[in-house]
């Protein structure tokens, strides 16, 4: 049995009026990668940035012993120093700065101030090869996908000469491609030495790559599972505190007439004019109907549904869109609004919240009409109402409808959206990416919230990058692939691996 | 699936109620701060900061910042900033003025052209900030010495007035006393008869009944609002939470009235204020147009999404802020009776510290009207209180400076304690 490199003990840390962790124990063995797992809001990131020092000495109680010193960090840096390096969900690079510049931000290869640009590009180029990222140190980091940027943070994390590495959710915004080549990163330097915590809600993920799991919940230390006792129900159980039978809520599908048609979409670039994003898509939904888009990355499905939703990306489209055989203009959010079209974005914080403003406001703004005079006076009541109804519908979970949206889990952010864009009653919903980096639980609430939709009669959208949920819950399935619709499967004879061929087969026409 | 949710209702409505009276404390931590810092400056001047006379005073010279303060709001909201309101105010003092006394022209009318005036150049800056997408930092610094430029080109070195007496009136004039004089304690006459100044208290009994009339409006409308919430089933504030805030503020407004009237009674522009105040007040938490100004501060691409015309709203709010600025330009030459060549000079900076004091957030999406209004009465007294106690013009500069700064940082704290 391998040696003991970190141990917490009894961490408990509170925030006003919420005990965020209590008596938190963890055992991290040297040279294993250790998963985290436990749903939004459980306390993993929390744990995780009382051993890196975010939160210093003393603003919580309990012991952490690493290499069997106890460790008393009053901020990053005294954490870093001893080898710690963490990775957080949402990357800190600088865009506008080269990956070389962003390796060595904060620990410049300089003496006196003056930067040695030579040993700044011979070490980036290194370490760039041990992540196996085939770039040049000068490319901006803007210029190169999240999977890639998310190696330039593991390089980052490897100048430091991390010992222990932790990495928070590292592939929640990866293609499945991206993902599998960042966990055999990590197992080849497993193979090296170094000791990783992942936490993370994929649990295929986990199953794959983790020596041992710690499920932790509510802020309490559940177990920790050996890899051999690890099942993915067996986490589940842990994570939510009961069995999951079915991680996919049943339906019976009434499928009616078709609602909503695009036919031959097609969107360039709004930069580069020349390049074409979507390549002459149609497609259909009918009444009652849940329907997935499927790809990787970058294959065009957010575009698709920004360039339908008001043109909110691309430049010199082309095409038409039908509502209930009815040629329709949806060339501005208004107007498709309007014409009972809603867009819930693929990223909550950026796109889709207020997060300076509470549930209330957050919830009415797309429809505030709705709860208004003609003239524009806001009705306090109405609003009131409608909002705690959706709150409700939507089992947003928060002291009340005046909670910061930015205070909320993501789960229950994501709650906020939906309801945000139910309220707007729209007839056809593009639901983009709806539970990405939510937890299990949530996962479930959301997709019966789309099942009870679909019964009553709307048309769903749904794009997902995670194979096993389209499969899960939609009816029909188009396959995206570079901007091309590459199949169309209905559900039940469909599987990850036809999938994945109709991607493959798209790519390899594309080549050809 | 109800596993998270027994805890955090148990402790509801303890919370709410803690919450309700932190909230409170907030938003009232500016009106006690007001109010410590006049107690402060009345006892250093033995009293003179509270005489009738200097109380009208603190209106007269500040109604011209807190008009500009209620635009700068909107526009701060917004997540911009406007640097050229002083030199709009300016110029459009100028233009009213010229057209006036070089033209002859019905003072209505020059006010109205001037504010239309104002309401163009507010389009123009809007127009570059939301539709062209320069930054309004930018915009509205050139607009500054744009304005700055064709106010100096206009008057040509020299200050035009007197104006005539009803142009005069919007800053100097107080509404006639309908009810008439209400003497309450006979002045002592001097040897010739004549009432003796500082003897006595006769009031302007219009303004009691007007002050007397605005806080029965204000507790009616209180518990109008507090009886709906309650009938619809959703909790109210605390009882006598409810009952203290409005009992101070009642009292407030009345004893400021009782001042008023035992001077000349409510000066017309208090008036002009108290109007655009309500106005604002309403706009920002009634209107569907004020929640989205909140709402594309807040979140610009979110708001943007929601199908919110994100352009066309700021275009809106520049004219807006334009409208006002030219709105202060005219109380500001009627003030002086002539307009003249630095007239707004260095006023936008008061106006934006104005609304910051106020607790708006340099971020976009936080403000509050009352709030502006309020740190405009804060920097106003302070100017008023410190030139009674013969503080030089620049420690003025120096300890209006840190006040500002003062005031932010405590905000910033508390918002992140809590």
């Amino acid at each position: 049995m391998a040696e003991t490199i970190l141990e917490m003990k009894d961490i408990t840390k509170t925030f006003p009026g919420v005990r965020a962790l209590s008596n938190v124990n963890l055992n991290v063995r040297r040279g294993e990668i250790h998963a985290i797992v436990g749903e939004n809001g459980a306390g993993k990131s929390t744990l995780m940035k009382v051993l890196s020092g975010v939160y210093p000495i003393g603003s919580y109680s309990g012991e952490i012993l690493y290499e069997g010193k106890e460790c008393r960090f009053g901020g990053i840096h005294d954490s870093e120093k001893l080898g710690i390096v963490i990775i957080h969900q949402e990357l800190a690079l600088v865009p506008l700065l080269s990956i070389a510049e962003n390796i060595f931000l904060g620990n410049e290869q300089a003496r006196f101030g003056v930067i040695d640009w030579n040993s700044v590009r011979k070490r980036s180029a290194e370490l760039l090869r041990k992540v196996g990222l085939h770039e040049d140190p000068d490319t901006l980091i803007t210029n190169i996908g999240t999977g890639k940027q998310q190696l330039v943070e593991i390089a980052k994390a490897l100048s430091k000469e991390v010992k222990l590495l932790i990495l928070d959710e590292p592939t929640a915004s990866l293609s499945e491609k991206d993902s599998h080549a960042l966990l055999d990163l990590l197992a080849e330097f497993r193979r090296q030495g170094m000791t990783a915590i992942l936490i993370s809600h994929k649990l295929n993920e986990v199953k794959k790559i983790a020596d041992r799991v710690t499920v932790i919940r509510d802020g309490q230390t559940i177990e920790t599972m050996d890899k051999d006792d690890v099942t993915e129900d067996r986490i589940i159980t842990s994570m939510v505190g009961r069995t999951m039978e079915d991680r996919y809520p049943s339906r019976d599908a009434k499928v009616g007439d078709i609602i909503f048609e695009v036919k031959n979409w097609s969107v360039y670039h709004p930069l580069h004019t020349d390049r074409q994003v979507i390549k002459n898509i149609s497609l259909n939904v009918r009444k009652g109907e849940v329907v997935g888009i499927a790809g990787l990355m970058g294959a065009g499905r957010t575009e698709f549904a920004m360039s339908v939703f008001g043109r909110t990306y691309g430049t010199n489209v082309t095409g038409e869109v039908f509502l209930h055989g009815k040629p329709a203009d949806t060339s501005t959010v208004g107007k498709a609004v309007a014409n009972g079209l809603a867009y819930a974005t693929e990223d909550r914080k950026v796109y889709g919240l207020n997060l300076i403003d509470h549930i209330k406001h957050n919830v009415t703004i797309a429809n505030l009409p709705a709860v208004a005079s003609r003239t524009g006076v806001i009705d306090d009541m109405s609003e009131l109402k409608a909002a705690n109804e959706y709150r409700k519908k939507t089992n947003i979970r928060s002291s009340s409808v005046y909670q910061i949206t930015g205070n909320l889990s993501g789960g229950n952010q994501q709650k906020v959206v939906l309801s945000k864009w139910l309220f707007s009653d729209p007839e056809v919903l593009i639901l983009d990416e709806p539970t990405r980096g939510i937890d299990v639980g949530a996962k479930y609430e959301v997709y019966t919230i789309i099942n009870k939709l679909a019964e009553e009669g709307k048309a769903i959208i749904v794009i997902s990058s995670e194979m096993p949920e389209l499969l899960g819950i939609c009816d029909r399935i188009y396959v995206l692939n570079e901007g091309r619709i590459v199949g169309e499967l209905a559900a039940r004879d469909a599987s990850q691996e036809k999938i994945m061929r109709a991607i493959v087969r798209g790519e390899e026409r594309a080549a050809s | 699936m109800s596993t998270e949710t027994a805890a955090p209702i148990t402790n509801a409505a303890k919370a709410s109620a803690q919450q309700a009276l932190k909230e409170n404390l907030r938003q009232y931590g500016l009106v006690l701060a007001l109010i410590a810092i006049m107690l402060f400056f009345a006892y250093m001047t033995n009293g003179i900061l509270f005489l009738p006379v200097n109380l009208t005073n603190v209106v007269l010279q500040n109604s011209y910042i807190i008009v500009m303060a209620l635009g700068m709001l909107l526009v701060i909201v917004a997540g911009h900033i406007d640097l050229s309101v002083g030199s709009v105010a300016g110029f459009i003092g100028a233009v009213a003025a010229v057209l006036m006394v070089d033209y002859n022209f019905n003072p209505f009318l020059a006010g109205l052209a001037g504010i239309a005036v104002g309401a163009m150049i507010g389009g123009a800056q809007g127009y570059f900030i939301a539709y062209m997408k320069i930054p309004s930092f930018i915009v509205t610094l050139s607009g500054m010495l744009v304005f700055k430029g064709l106010l100096l080109w206009l008057l040509g070195g020299r200050s035009v007035g007197p104006f005539p007496t009803e142009f005069q009136m919007l800053s100097a004039g107080f509404i006639p006393d309908v009810i008439g004089k209400l003497t309450i304690v006979a002045p002592q006459l001097n040897a010739a008869g004549n009432p003796m100044p500082n003897t006595g208290i006769v009031l302007h009994s219009t303004t009691m009944v007007i002050g007397i009339l605005i806080v029965a409006a204000m507790l009616y409308v209180a518990l109008k609002s507090r009886r709906n919430r309650e009938s619809h089933g959703y909790e109210a504030e605390p009882f006598a939470l409810f009952v203290a805030k409005n009992a101070l503020m009642g009292a407030i407004i009345l004893y400021l009235m009782y001042k008023f009237a035992s001077y000349k009674g409510l000066p017309n522009v208090l008036i002009v204020m108290g109007v655009l105040i309500a106005l604002f007040v309403f706009i920002t938490k009634r209107m569907t147009f004020g929640r989205r100004i909140f709402a594309m501060g807040g979140n610009e691409k979110a708001a943007k999404l929601s199908g919110i015309q994100t352009e066309r709203l700021t275009f809106f709010v520049f004219v807006i802020m334009g409208m006002l600025a030219a709105l202060a330009g005219l109380i500001y030459a009627a003030r002086l009776n002539q307009a003249t060549p630095k007239a707004g000079a260095g006023m936008e900076l008061d106006v934006i510290a104005a609304v910051f004091v106020g607790g708006a957030s340099a971020m976009g999406g936080v403000g509050e009207v009352a709030g502006a209004v309020i740190g405009a009465f804060i920097m106003g007294v302070m100017n008023n209180g410190m030139g009674l106690m013969g503080i030089n013009i620049d420690w003025q500069q120096v300890i209006k400076g840190l006040v500002l700064l003062g005031a932010v940082a405590f905000d910033l704290y508390n918002k992140r304690k809590a």
